[in-house]
C-alpha cells in the first residue's frame, strides 16, 4: 500500500454535487426524528443521573443487589442469545432447506414472539414451567420457573425470530455450488458446514446474536412473571428500575439505566466493529 | 484415465433428462460436450462426477465402477461455471482446501501444502495473489483460481462446466488458448460443457454433440462439420439451409422438379447444404430464388435468398458467392449445392 506522499488536504463538504437529490432534506428529518425519538430521551435520563454526583452514582453502581441484578441481566440475555444462535440456525436452515407441509405455518409461527404481549407469554411459560406445571414436573426437583433458568427460557422465546430473520435471508443465497464444490474437493458434510457454510454465514449469526442478547438485556414483560424476582438471585435489573420508581427514587432508576445503556452501548459497537471488520475483509458487505 | 460411460440413464420427476447415453473417454483426451441448453451435457458431467446419480446405467473410471463411489471419493477436478470459490477464504486457503480436509492419515504437513499452493498459483500464472480474497479478483483469475483449486487434489479426471461461460469473449478467447496448453501440459483426462460450438470446435479432441438428452455425434471436428450425421448436427453446427426434397430414380427433386444433384436412397427427405458449399448456375434444373439482401463479409458475399413456396411462406436460404458474381436486389439467382447431404425419412 502506497499513499500519495502529499495528498491534497480534503475539503469535507456538507453539500456536494449529487445525482440522488434530498441529502439535506432526508439527513435532516433523520436527525430531528433520532432526536426526538432516541436522543433527547436519553440525554434526559443522563441529565437525572448526573444530578447524583459521581459519589452517589458510584454507590448506587457497586451496590452489591444492583450488581447482582446486571449479572443476573446481561449473564441470562447473554445465555439466552447463545441458545438462539444454535436452535435459530437449525429452523432457519430447516425453513431454507426443505420442502415440506406446514412450511409456510412453521414460518408464520417464528413471528409469534414479535406478535404476543411479553406478559401472556411469561404467565402461559410460567405455568407451563413451573414445578406443578406441564413440562417443569419433569424436571422435579430441579426448578426451571423462579429461578435464572426461567429467565433464560423466557429470553429464548423472546429472542428466537431475531436470530431466524437475520439468518434466513442470507442461507437462501449460498450458492449450492459453492456445497457442491466443497464435496468435488473432498470435504465431508461436517467439514463442508463447519468450514465453508458457517463463516459464510457468520455476519448474519452475529447481527443476530446481536439483536436478540439487546432484546434480552431490556425484556420486562415476560421475565417478572417467571424470575420469581427474588432479589439477589432472579431480579433483574429492569425490574430493579421499576422497584426504585415505586420508591420516588428517580435518580436512583436512572442510575441503574445509565449503566445498562453503557454496557449495552459499548458490547453492540464492539459487535459492530467485527462486523465491518469481517465485511471488509470478504467483501459482502 | 479412461472413463467409460454405459448405457446412462437419468430421470427428474420423471423426465427423463438422459436418455440411454454411452460413451468412451480415452486416457488424456479433451472432450467437449456441446449441445443447446436442456441437451443433457450438464446432467451427463454432473454425473461423471458423482454430483448426481444415474437411475440407471454406469460409468466406470478404468476398471473400477465409480457409480458406488461418492463424489468425495471418487477424486474428480469439477470447475463451476461461476467458479464456486469459497469467499470468505483467500485464494491460497482456497487452493489449499482439498488437501486440508483430507484425513490425518493422507493430509500432508502444512509446509507441504504450502509448497504445493504456491506450485499451483505459478502454474495458472496468479503468483503473488495467495493473499488476495476471490472478490478482489477479475472473473478470467477467479476461473484460474477455481481450476487451481481443483487441481490441488492431483484429481484422476478434470471435469469443467461451461468454464468459460461467464467471462468477456477477449478473456475467453485467451483461456481458451491457455487450456488447451494447460491440457497438453498436465495430460489430465478432461471434460468440458460448452454451448459454444467454436469453443468446442477449436478446443478439442473429440467433440460430443447432445441433443434431447441423446448424444447425436461423437468425433472431431472435421468429423462434425463435414461429416455430420443427423440433421440435428448439420444445422447444430456451423451454417446450413435446409429444403424438404423427394428422391426419385437416383435424382432430388424440389416441389416436384429435379434441381440438378443426385440422391442415394429413394423417398422424401430434408436436404442440407452449408452457404460455401454452393455454386451459381445457369442451367433450367436448378434452385431459383429472389435476392432478399445481400452482405459483404470479408472476402466474399452473404446473400440471403427466398425460394418462393406456392402462396406458404417461403422457404429461406443463405448462400455465399463470389465478390464479382452479379447480384441485385430483388432479382432471380439460380445455384445448385456442390456439397450436400440428404436425410432420407424412413
Amino acid at each position: 500500500m502506497t499513499e500519495p506522499a502529499a495528498a491534497a488536504p480534503v475539503r469535507w463538504r456538507l453539500k456536494q454535487p449529487s445525482i440522488i437529490p434530498g441529502f439535506g432534506l432526508t439527513l435532516g428529518f433523520s436527525l430531528a426524528y433520532l432526536s426526538l425519538i432516541i436522543l433527547i430521551p436519553v440525554a434526559g435520563l443522563i441529565w437525572r443521573t448526573a444530578e447524583l454526583g459521581p459519589a452517589g452514582f458510584l454507590a448506587i453502581a457497586t451496590d452489591d443487589r444492583t450488581v447482582r441484578a446486571l449479572i443476573v441481566s446481561f449473564g441470562t440475555a447473554f445465555a439466552a442469545a447463545l441458545i438462539n444462535v444454535v436452535f435459530g440456525l437449525i429452523v432457519a436452515w430447516v425453513l431454507t432447506r426443505y420442502r415440506f407441509p406446514g412450511r409456510r405455518l412453521v414460518d408464520a409461527m417464528v413471528d409469534l414472539p414479535f406478535a404476543l404481549p411479553t406478559a401472556v407469554a411469561g404467565i402461559a411459560l410460567a405455568a407451563l414451567y413451573a414445578p406443578q406445571g406441564w413440562i417443569g414436573q419433569y424436571f422435579m426437583p430441579f426448578r426451571i420457573a423462579f429461578t435464572p433458568y426461567g429467565i433464560v427460557v423466557a429470553l429464548v422465546f423472546i429472542g428466537l425470530p431475531f436470530v431466524v430473520r437475520t439468518v434466513q435471508p442470507v442461507m437462501e443465497e449460498i450458492d449450492r455450488e459453492v456445497e457442491e464444490a466443497a464435496a468435488t474437493l473432498g470435504a465431508n458434510r461436517f467439514q463442508t458446514i463447519t468450514r465453508v457454510i458457517l463463516p459464510g454465514l457468520a455476519p448474519a449469526i452475529l447481527t443476530g446474536f446481536a439483536l436478540a442478547f439487546a432484546r434480552g438485556v431490556g425484556e420486562y414483560g415476560s421475565v417478572i412473571f417467571i424470575a420469581g424476582n427474588i432479589p439477589y438471585v432472579s431480579e433483574i435489573a429492569p425490574l430493579l428500575i421499576v422497584i426504585r420508581l415505586e420508591e420516588f427514587n428517580y435518580s436512583g432508576a436512572t442510575a441503574i439505566a445509565t449503566i445498562m445503556l453503557l454496557i449495552s452501548f459499548v458490547m453492540l459497537f464492539v459487535i459492530n466493529l467485527i462486523q465491518a471488520w469481517s465485511r471488509k475483509r470478504y467483501g459482502n458487505g | 484415465m479412461e472413463v467409460t460411460i454405459n448405457n446412462i440413464r437419468k430421470e427428474f420427476d420423471r423426465f427423463a433428462a438422459l436418455n440411454d447415453v454411452s460413451l468412451t473417454i480415452g486416457s488424456g483426451e479433451l472432450i467437449a460436450l456441446l449441445g443447446p441448453s436442456g441437451s443433457g451435457k450438464t446432467t451427463l458431467l454432473r454425473l461423471i462426477a458423482g454430483l448426481d446419480f444415474p437411475t440407471s446405467g454406469r460409468i466406470l473410471f478404468g476398471d473400477e465402477d465409480a457409480s458406488r463411489h461418492t463424489v468425495q471419493e471418487r477424486n474428480v477436478g469439477f470447475v463451476f461455471q461461476h467458479y464456486a470459490l469459497f469467499r470468505h477464504m483467500t485464494v491460497a486457503e482456497n487452493i489449499g482446501f482439498g488437501l486440508r480436509v483430507r484425513p490425518a492419515k493422507s493430509r500432508p504437513p502444512k509446509s507441504e501444502i504450502r509448497r504445493r499452493v504456491s506450485e499451483l498459483l505459478e502454474m495458472v500464472q496468479l503468483g503473488g495473489l495467495e493473499k488476495r480474497y476471490p472478490n478482489q479478483l477479475s472473473g478470467g483469475q477467479r476461473q484460474r483460481v477455481a481450476l487451481a483449486r481443483a487441481m490441488a487434489i492431483e484429481p484422476r479426471i478434470l471435469l469443467l462446466d461451461e468454464p468459460f461461460g461467464a467471462l468477456d469473449a477477449k478473456v475467453r478467447k485467451e483461456l481458451r488458448r491457455w487450456l488447451r496448453e494447460f491440457h497438453d501440459r498436465t495430460g489430465h483426462t478432461t471434460v468440458f460443457v460448452t454451448h459454444d460450438q467454436e469453443e468446442a470446435l477449436e478446443l478439442a479432441d473429440r467433440v460430443v454433440v447432445m441433443s434431447q438428452g441423446r448424444i447425436e455425434q461423437v468425433g472431431s471436428a472435421d468429423d462434425v462439420y463435414d461429416r455430420p450425421g443427423s440433421p440435428f448436427v448439420f444445422s447444430f453446427i456451423g451454417e446450413s439451409s435446409e429444403l424438404p426434397v423427394e428422391v426419385k430414380g437416383g435424382t432430388v427433386l424440389f416441389q416436384g422438379e429435379p434441381i440438378g444433384i443426385a440422391g442415394e436412397r429413394d423417398g422424401a427427405g430434408e436436404l442440407f447444404f452449408r452457404p460455401e458449399d454452393v455454386a451459381l448456375v445457369d442451367a433450367p434444373d436448378a434452385l431459383s430464388g429472389k435476392v432478399t439482401t445481400s452482405r459483404r463479409l470479408a472476402g466474399t458475399r452473404i446473400v440471403e435468398v427466398d425460394i418462393a413456396n406456392n402462396g406458404h411462406a417461403p422457404y429461406h436460404v443463405e448462400i455465399e458467392v463470389p465478390l464479382h458474381a452479379p447480384v441485385e436486389l430483388g432479382a432471380d439467382i439460380r445455384f445448385r449445392p456442390s456439397r450436400w447431404k440428404i436425410f432420407t425419412k424412413s
